[in-house]
């Protein structure tokens, strides 16, 4: 018996694979392990749209209050201040303040001007609305993550999917319970505002539609805990949540949970400003269009803090103090795909899978050695270390093993004899033409070779195709199909060879019934 | 062991028309059933919500029934056992866009009072993504199929591309008659078992005719149905007992593998008896129907071993530095 580079690098083929696939397979603390995928460990995977409509809505909001701010602040006068079809409309009292408030227009980026004499219509320009809603998915994006990783969850993946989708997935979830709170923060639009109330029509908010509020550019807001209680409210805010830089909990004097929230220093100063000229007058604290409290301005607040209080459990308060923290979510989003897989399931489908691999892996094992003697032993040495080699590359790439990606191993098993089947015909034929040993061992290996070659790469088109276009599960089947296919290239190609080339000399040319599963006719 | 063994040609090609009137007959008779019944198109493909829910014992179906009777959002569902008769599936067409509460917790609270139970999966596809998801299946298989046209023709000869192909419409086609027939769910594992499919079909093909493009430079014949006997009696062995092997193995899928792969390893056992026989007695056939001539092919052989003579003889001269 002599070594040569094939059995060496088989041998190191089988240590690599041995090695690698210890830590998945015995569960070990260290090395490199193989991710099992949400449907075999339970878990929430969802595919979110995202509403842009509602972004660009916004935005123009929060430019109106900009523009009302800056007009009040040079001490412009204006009038018939609206938002209406996305667009900005007002009048200026004074044709002299024209230039100023051209300046103030000016030095905003994005918008488009109207003037039709004094009055003044804005709009947001298509490449703004573009941009709007591109930075409301990605904004989306970081929200939902600075979310889901201030609940303190098992490595949570949330990443931008196509043009507007953004792809959710949440292992370790243990009752449906956990999940709909996870759910829940994640829709949370968390969208603060301090509003202005209107107090001159206030008096008579319960008899007045909402078309008609809109009419004094107000809206009617209802109260958070009370839906009965409505508050006429100034439709443009004073100052919203973009301005925020830190929400917690806390507790007030009856230790009922408030959320306090502090503003960076333009939103402390705008807040000053209009605390310092309102006092008297109401402040309406609003968190998804529901006012949680609207206490009277006793004095100008400086220090841009303020605090939300009024009807939450703590658990609530905490998800809302997230969801503050991580910003407010632009653009709603709503559910496309969801999948959640208990995790008793997942173990389930597991075991299952074992099974199934295990019983066809002895089959195949017991059938390959029945039906080709040690040949068949061989081609099972093989199959074996593939096996090994396939967990252990998966393990090395962090790719992640799904329910369909175990069918795709054991139907890798099934299949990677094939190449071990097809030598094994070509050598028993040659011997049959009464070639040596040695040159049916050679020229079976070379004249199955592109046989082979061929089949594995049109396989591996296949596969590559359904990476390409699958989804979660179907990406993992393809992804252990192709890692089956080259791994059995080196295994089933390479490997048998050097061993056979180790056996050579061993080989028995009497004896083929042992080795090849083969008699000879005529003792030849 | 041997189960065959290679003594003479076995005259397959003199029987090909009565199994292309037979897979004419099976074709023709999936698509019949593909037009007439369709596809029983799962969630994935057609939207909708599927909750599953294992109960503690035998689960109350009409119980559960009843339950979600009262709710708008169940209407129309089904309630069937899944697997066992502890576990049940629940399947609607409609779907929510809500976050917050969705259809799975609308259902938790509608069967309190049921039983001891648990849901173990609820999966929700929008009708966007349905959409989307089928025309990316579509777009995969007929992605497949070009990419394996492209390298058959490239590694052998165009017939041989062509050939290839339509054995493999034919698996495909047969393998979805038989979906729609024993009325199979159509979810995105079905689309990956008949890509699947494909792809083992295509090995079995390409195998077979790896040994004709052999046997045309070596069988003494220039009858291409000679040829062609010849080498797929030689290859039949290996055929039968690939075909064995991974049919043993996906068996052992289909019993064991439990409900949720039931339709993916049914439509894997379907394809791979349809894949060896379509290699066998459909792909074969197909080569002398387009009229593939040996003399032909032998004469380019020819040509080609030439050409590239010469050029080693010009490249010899080169390095010797004398032209």
């Amino acid at each position: 018996m002599k070594l040569n580079y094939r059995v060496l690098v088989f041998i190191a083929a089988a240590i690599f694979g041995l090695a690698l696939s210890a830590p998945s397979l015995l569960n070990l603390q260290k090395g490199p392990k193989i991710t099992l995928g949400l449907d075999l460990q339970g878990g929430l995977h969802m595919l979110l749209g995202v509403d842009t409509d509602e972004a660009i809505e916004s935005k123009i909001k929060s430019l109106a209050s900009s523009v009302k701010y800056a007009a009040e602040d040079e001490d412009l006068i204006i009038d018939e201040f609206k938002v209406r079809d996305g667009k900005i409309g007002f009048e200026l009292l004074d044709k002299d303040d024209m230039p100023k408030m051209d300046e103030i227009l000016k030095k905003i980026e994005g918008i488009a001007v109207q003037k039709d004499g004094l009055k003044y219509t804005v709009s947001l320009t298509p490449q703004e609305i573009e941009s709007v809603k591109k930075y409301a998915i990605t904004q989306a994006v970081d929200t939902i993550r600075n979310r889901l990783d201030q609940f303190g969850l098992a490595e949570p993946t949330v990443a931008k999917q196509g043009e507007d989708k953004i792809l959710v997935e949440v292992p370790g979830i243990k009752t449906p319970e956990q999940e709909q709170r996870i759910r829940e923060l994640i829709a949370k639009a968390a969208h603060l505002q301090l509003m202005a109330i209107d107090e001159e029509r206030a008096a008579n908010v319960d008899r007045m539609t909402p078309a008609e509020a809109a009419q004094y550019g107000d809206v009617i807001l209802k109260d958070a805990q009370n839906p009965n209680r409505k508050y006429l409210v100034k439709e443009i805010p004073i100052l919203d949540g973009s301005m925020l830089t830190d929400a917690r909990v806390a507790f007030d004097k009856n230790n009922q949970p408030v959320i306090n929230f502090s503003l960076n220093s333009q939103g402390a100063q705008i807040f000053g400003d209009f605390t310092g000229k309102n006092v008297g007058k109401r402040l309406a604290v609003v968190l998804d269009n529901r006012v949680y409290s609207a206490p009277v301005i006793r004095e100008r607040i400086g220090g841009g803090s303020g605090q939300i209080s009024g009807g939450f459990s703590v658990k609530e308060a905490h998800d809302v103090a997230i969801a503050l923290r991580s910003g407010a979510l632009l653009a709603p989003v709503f559910m496309e795909e969801k999948r959640s897989v208990g995790p008793s399931l997942g173990a389930d489908s597991i075991k299952a899978s074992m099974v199934a691999l295990i019983t066809g892996f002895i089959a195949v094992v017991v059938f390959m050695i029945l039906y080709y003697g040690i040949a068949g032993a061989v081609a099972d040495v093989a199959l074996i270390v593939n096996l090994f080699l396939i967990l252990a590359i998966m393990a090395l790439f962090g790719a992640t093993l799904t329910l369909p990606g175990m069918a795709g191993i054991v139907l890798t098993v099934g299949m990677a004899v094939d190449a071990n089947v097809i030598i094994n015909e070509r050598i028993r034929e040659l011997l049959y033409e009464g070639k040596s040993v040695a040159k049916a061992i050679e020229q079976g290996y070379a004249n199955a070779f592109s046989a082979i070659l061929d089949a594995n790469i049109t396989t591996l088109i296949a596969a590559v195709v359904l990476y390409a276009y699958g989804t979660g599960p179907i990406k993992g089947f393809a992804i252990t199909m192709s890692i089956g296919i080259l791994a059995s290239m080196l295994t089933a190609i390479l490997g048998t060879h050097g061993i056979w080339q180790m056996l050579e000399s061993k080989i028995d040319k009497n004896r083929l019934n042992r080795w090849f599963g083969i008699k000879l006719e005529g003792g030849r | 062991m041997e189960l065959f063994r290679y003594k003479k040609p076995i005259p397959l090609m003199s029987k090909s028309k009565i199994f292309f009137a037979l897979s004419l007959i099976a074709v023709l008779a999936s698509y019949v059933l593909i037009f007439t019944k369709g596809f029983n198109y799962g969630i994935d493909f057609a939207g909708g919500t599927l909750v599953q829910v294992k109960y503690e014992g035998k689960a109350p179906i009409d119980k559960v029934r009843e339950a979600i009777k009262s709710s708008k959002t169940f209407e129309g569902a089904s309630v069937n056992y899944f697997g066992s008769d502890d576990e049940i599936v629940i399947k609607v067409r409609t779907s929510s866009k809500k976050l917050g509460t969705d259809i799975g917790d609308e259902a938790r609270k509608l069967l309190e009072g049921t039983g001891k139970f648990e849901i173990r999966r609820v999966d929700m596809v929008g009708p966007k993504v349905g959409n989307e998801l089928r025309e990316k299946g579509i777009m995969a298989l007929v992605l497949a199929i070009a990419g394996i046209l492209l390298y058959v023709s490239f590694r052998f000869e165009w017939r041989f591309a062509i050939a290839s192909v339509l054995a493999l419409v034919h698996d495909i086609s047969i393998a979805m008659g038989a979906i729609v027939l024993f009325n199979v769910e159509v979810n995105l594992d079905i689309l990956a078992a008949l890509l699947t499919i494909l792809g083992y079909s295509l090995n079995d093909t390409i195998i077979v005719f790896d040994r004709i493009r052999e046997g045309l430079t070596t069988v003494k014949s220039s009858k291409l149905a000679d040829v062609i006997d010849e080498s797929v009696t030689r290859t039949l062995s290996r055929t039968t007992l690939t075909s064995l092997t991974t049919f043993f193995v996906v068996l052992t899928l289909f019993l064991m593998g439990g409900e949720i792969i039931h339709g993916f390893s049914f439509t894997l056992l379907v394809g791979i008896i349809v894949g060896t026989y379509s290699s066998i007695f459909i792909a074969s056939p197909l080569l002398m129907m387009m009229g593939f001539d040996v003399e032909n092919y032998r004469k380019k052989l020819a040509e080609k071993k030439k050409r590239e003579q010469e050029k080693a003889k010009m490249r010899a001269m080169y390095e010797q530095g004398t032209v």
